[in-house]
């Protein structure tokens, strides 16, 4: 394949988004997305529920194809991949599920340890240790045991984390990394994704409808309504502007141009 | 969302029939598709072992005790009702190639796999469909893993080894039954019955038998996959995935039955 586009010179790593639309039936839910993800940075996609944010992400992972438009993931577009090549992206991603998506037949050491057990050659102490080590990083110890029906939301969550970073991925998607958990879980959530992208220089796309989160873990913010992104800006961009979409939104209001139902 | 009540307008018979013709023919071609997949992906069931002994153990040990309650019920029932059936006119040192026969080429063979594709069938279904509601299946793939390698192989491969064992199993159970209930009840004692069963016995019965557990595993391990990848909708999906597994494994259980018979026997 021809790994060289005009999107890969001098900027990589990186995630472009140019005129995706998704429908389901009569259902347009993306109507046009253009968005670019730069390398190191966090990007946070506001929304409302409903409003195709998990289509982005499972559109960028390639488990969905757009009906129109391209994405780009270091210039090669995802859509025409092959399997094998499709696979070979996958690995450089982690991906946490709105719900955790566990596997509940497996202990949490065989959640973590999926990637590393089937992709690479590691002696399984090697493995055990960078399993124990991720959870660490998540602030879980001596789970490793459990299956997933026996922990918390909240713990499934960080162990939904602790798995999609155990490969050392280059990029992570967070679906709604902070819906559901109480205001100091989800606060220990966003320190997390803070110091991922501090420490291990993590790519990351976070899609949320929760403000507070939006504003500590971004590095941009995007909003995406009615179809298409309408505004993007830095955290204090968004506090100040007078975009009537993005004020109703960030300032929680049923009155405005977004219709409440 | 109100459903408008259906009426019989010619419109609306012919939508509702073209509606289950394709639905039907989206079945076959997403079948198809499967069954490509799962060849393609057969290798990996063997270096990936721990999953299929894992499945076999499920699909198979596990069945045991159900299918050895309905077999010694089979064999005994085939007893009874071929005493009645025959005795007026053949003597009754033949009832055990009578009842070997149905036993080995019929009845063993289909009715475990009706049971199993009622155990195991509806329980992959329901398991690869809460996977699915759950985005399980969708995490398996973003961690650069083919659910049909992954899921679907190893139970694939155990539903063709198990059956096969599962009908062996059922056989000798059933057998045994058929055995039991003619020496105490019918007055055909142990010797007479084993004795007829040997002198008429060809390997075809417990070959053509053996066949047909073959496919009806793939049957089983193959429909149940389909509907648990197709599930869509929560736990209601979920529930009427594995409901419509076991009434497609069985339906396309009795055809395969009937065809594979005129293939070996007609
Ligand atoms: N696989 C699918 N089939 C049909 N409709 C879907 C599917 N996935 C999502 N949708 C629809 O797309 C819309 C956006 O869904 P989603 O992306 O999950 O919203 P959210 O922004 O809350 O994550 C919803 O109306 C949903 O019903
Ligand atoms: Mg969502």
């Amino acid at each position: 394949m021809n790994s060289w586009s005009p999107n890969s010179l001098g900027k990589q790593s990186m995630i472009e988004i140019n005129g995706v639309q998704k429908s389901f039936r009569d259902n347009h839910v993306l109507r046009g997305v253009d968005l670019t993800i730069n390398k190191g940075e966090t990007t946070v996609i506001l929304g409302r529920s409903g409003c195709g944010k998990s289509v982005l992400l499972k559109l960028i992972m390639g488990l969905m194809k757009p009906d129109q438009g391209e994405i780009l993931v270091n210039g090669d577009n995802v859509a025409s991949m092959n399997d094998k090549q499709l696979s070979g992206l996958r690995q450089k991603f982690g991906m946490l599920f709105q719900a955790s998506a566990l596997f509940d037949s497996m202990t949490v050491d065989e959640n973590v340890g999926l990637g590393l057990r089937e992709h690479t050659k590691l002696p399984e102490p090697e493995v055990r240790q960078r399993v124990a080590e991720k959870l660490k990083m998540v602030g879980l110890s001596a789970v490793e045991h459990q299956k997933p029906a026996a922990l918390s939301g909240g713990m499934k969550k960080r162990v939904g984390l602790a798995r999609a970073i155990a490969m050392d991925p280059e990029y992570v998607l967070y679906d709604e990394p902070t819906t559901g958990l109480d205001p100091i879980m989800a606060d220990v959530i966003n320190e997390l994704i803070i110091s991922l992208r501090n420490t291990l220089t993590i790519t990351s796309i976070a899609v949320t409808h929760d403000i507070v989160s939006a504003y500590k873990i971004a590095d941009r913010i995007a909003m995406l309504y009615e179809g298409k992104i309408i505004f993007v800006g830095t955290p204090d961009e968004v506090k100040n502007t007078d975009h009537a979409v993005v004020r109703q939104f960030i300032e929680g209001s049923s009155q405005g141009p977004i219709p409440a139902l | 969302m109100a459903k408008a009540r259906f009426s019989y307008t010619p419109e609306n018979i012919f939508t509702c029939v073209g509606r289950k013709t394709l639905t039907f023919l989206e079945d076959v071609g997403g079948l198809a598709l499967l069954v490509k997949d799962i060849f393609l992906s057969l290798p990996k069931a063997f270096s990936r072992f721990h999953l299929t002994a894992e499945q076999m153990l499920v699909m198979g040990v596990n069945s045991l005790p159900l299918v050895a309650l309905v077999s010694v019920f089979t064999g005994a029932v085939t007893a009874v009702q071929a005493v009645y059936q025959i005795q007026d006119f053949i003597p009754m040192r033949y009832l055990g190639t009578a009842v070997g026969k149905a036993i080995l080429i019929e009845l063993a063979p289909v009715l475990t796999a009706l049971v199993v594709a009622g155990r195991v069938g509806a329980g992959i279904a329901a398991e690869l469909g809460t996977m699915k509601v759950t985005e399980q299946i969708d995490a398996l793939k973003t961690m650069a893993l083919d659910p049909v390698e992954y899921l679907v192989a190893p139970r694939f491969v155990a539903g063709l080894v198990m059956l096969p064992v599962l009908t062996i199993f059922s056989d000798a159970i059933a057998l045994a039954g058929g055995v039991g209930i003619s020496a105490t009840a019918l007055n055909v004692p142990p010797h007479v019955f084993l004795n007829s069963l040997k002198t008429f016995f060809k390997t075809m019965d417990l070959m053509s038998g053996l066949s047909k557990a073959f496919v009806f595993g793939s049957i089983i391990s193959i429909i149940g996959c389909y509907q648990g990848f197709r599930t869509k909708g929560g736990a209601e999906g979920v529930g009427r995935s594995a409901t419509k597994a076991v009434v497609m494994a069985s339906v396309l259980i009795l055809i395969a039955d009937y065809v594979v018979a005129s293939i070996l026997f007609g």
